[in-house]
């Protein structure tokens, strides 16, 4: 097993030893002195330009982290009006790479790299990477799309850069993909959670049983998952999964991964300040709690932002993981802040439900939160369908379980909520992502 | 000499009632007895019938939630204390019972009480033992059909 290599003793390596580990002190010292210097920089940019001179901020303002507030927010609108390329902090002739992401209105948003953002890029995938069990001896298949959109490129370079050999099949054809496993044996399967899952079915029509593919790592991003999609995947085919975070505004993969410890992913702080904020009050959340991810890059040279509103529901732990990074960690994205809900001035992210629901069983295949305003207050109704499991001919006992319901929601959630047991089929199924949330003040505003 | 009885989820809308049981109708089971628990949102159809298994299929096809559960019947005669006096006895035994419904059967001056036991075999034994008359699906037939 590679991971006896002499050169690789531990099974919990550390890619960059002294930038993972280094004393909350120095990383903090780190990211101010980082920060300076990207204020200085992104004074080129006229959309922070401007908000500078209009705030009268300049470098010399920053003289501690805390000073980070005082810096204004950048959105994805910002983005989209000042595209192409408005957020360029290099000349036009010092780009190495052009990615663009997905944007609601069909137009992509670009972001570029300069050959040193590249080099960044790849430092912090390896991090993630042999965080999660990729060393140089191994084989990692990247399933994941290479294109116009980020994803497949950054982790294609971490592995190059780890010195392992990468199986570019990107996404697609799958047969083929299961057979490319068996011929070549990678140790190391890059995906989204989604594909990893549809690579099992696929095997398995095939009469192969997926656990019997070759992997033993797979790292998953690029889209939403839950921990039970984890214990299903890793199930299925037989491998130990690891999740990390990144968006192409800021990067691309590589923002954050997870350790062996799998207690959240350790954020790259000495190339990011990653904040948590109420995404109404725009005021820090008490640690722990969910919040919206707002992403400073302190290194990177070709399009840099200052506290970018990711839209990302997650939480942020600063206490230090049992593997030794001493680097903040967060949790897994549970939401987006355009699903949250304010019913009575409490913030609601529709995870929140869903996190109640998991607490009672057999709830949560399918369910719809509907929100309305009949007088002048907000009132929530979880429609629970009803299945099998959860049916009983005692009314006490289907009255103890929509109490039940609601009480966990309360704690969850911090809010009251009707529920209401409806037929099975009621709810409306959706291709994709499911709908969950039905707001009906906002068809009456 | 207990009987199956089916418990269908359904919400409370008007109209939520008809289908199932237009659904074994179509079918020609004949339901002996039905009742229904319900709250403003949903309610609990409760139904003994003899095809109760394929009464169960097709309510299972048909989508909706089933149940199945034993219950058992016991026949007073239908006058004032009938019933009061079947309820004393399992009182006096401390006999749990999870929810019971009666109907009256004019043509043969009787009352028909069923009930869900917590411990049903247990129920039988102690209503046999007090001379009380436990129904059987059969005899049930000849009552109501
Ligand atoms: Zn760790």
């Amino acid at each position: 097993m590679s991971n006896q290599d002499p050169d690789w003793p531990s099974e919990n390596r550390i890619w960059n030893h002294s930038a993972e580990t280094l004393p909350r002190e120095e990383i903090e010292a780190l990211q101010l002195e980082r920060l300076r210097a990207m204020v200085e920089r992104v004074a080129k940019v006229p959309f922070y330009r401007d908000q500078f001179e209009h705030a009268e901020i300049g470098p010399q303002s920053i003289r501690s982290l805390a000073d980070l507030r005082r810096l204004p927010f950048t959105t994805k609108d910002d983005l989209r009006r000042h595209q192409p390329l408005g957020f360029l902090a290099v000349p036009r002739k010092e780009l190495a790479r052009i990615h663009g992401s997905s944007g609601t209105t069909g137009i992509p948003t670009f972001v570029a790299y300069t050959a040193q953002d590249l080099r960044t890029w790849s430092e912090l995938c390896a991090r993630f990477l042999v965080a999660g069990g990729l060393r140089p001896a191994h084989t990692a298949q990247v399933a994941f799309g290479y294109g116009l959109f980020t994803g497949g490129f950054g982790l294609h370079y971490g592995i190059e850069r780890v010195g392992a050999a990468v199986i570019p099949t990107a996404a697609g054809n799958t047969r083929r993909q299961i057979d490319i496993m068996r011929e070549l044996t990678p140790e190391v399967l890059i995906c989204t959670p989604s594909y990893a899952l549809t690579i099992a079915d696929a095997a398995r029509e095939l009469g192969i049983d997926p656990a019997t593919l070759p992997m033993r790592y797979g790292h998953f991003g690029g889209e939403p998952w839950t921990e039970d999609m984890r214990r299903e995947i890793e199930d299925q085919l037989g491998l130990q999964a690891f999740n990390n975070y990144g968006l192409s505004e800021v990067f691309g993969p590589g923002v954050a991964g997870e350790c062996p410890l799998h207690e959240g992913m350790h954020i790259q702080e000495d190339h990011f300040i990653v904040e948590c904020l109420d995404p109404e009050t725009l005021e820090p959340v008490a640690e722990g709690e969910p919040g919206e991810l707002v992403i400073t890059n302190l290194t990177r040279e070709a399009t840099p932002l200052i506290r970018y509103r990711t839209r990302d529901i997650a939480r942020l732990y600063r206490e230090p993981c049992a593997c030794g990074r001493t680097t903040m960690r967060m949790s897994r994205v549970t939401g987006r802040t355009d699903d949250m809900l304010i019913i009575r001035g409490v913030n609601v992210f529709p995870s929140q439900i869903e996190e109640a629901l998991l607490r009672v069983e057999g709830t949560t295949p399918h369910y719809l939160i509907e929100v309305d305003r009949p007088g002048t207050l907000d009132e929530v109704r979880v429609k629970v369908e009803m299945r099998p499991e959860i049916f009983s001919d005692r009314m006490d006992r289907m009255q103890a379980l929509c109490e039940h319901i609601s009480r966990e929601i309360q704690t969850v959630a911090g809010i009251r909520a009707h529920v209401d047991l409806v037929e099975p089929r009621s709810i409306e199924r959706f291709v994709g992502k499911a709908r969950r949330v039905l707001d009906k003040r906002r068809l009456s505003d | 000499m207990k009987l199956q009885q089916l418990s269908l989820f359904l919400e409370n809308r008007p109209g939520q009632l008809g289908a199932p049981l237009e659904a074994i109708a179509a079918e020609g089971i004949n339901i002996l007895t039905l009742s229904l628990a319900d709250t403003a949102q949903f309610g609990i159809l409760r139904l003994i019938v003899r095809e109760w298994e394929q009464a169960k299929q097709i309510f299972e096809q048909g989508g909706w939630v089933v149940k199945q559960t034993e219950v058992v019947a016991v026949d007073v005669l239908d006058r004032p204390g009938g019933l009061a006096s079947a309820l004393a006895v399992l009182e006096a035994a401390e006999l749990n019972i999870e929810y019971m419904y009666a109907f009256s059967l004019r043509r043969d001056d009787k009352a028909i009480l069923i009930f869900r036991f917590e411990d049903p075999d247990r129920a039988i034994e102690v209503l046999l033992e007090n001379g009380l008359h436990v129904v059987e699906t059969e005899e049930l037939m000849r009552h109501v059909g």
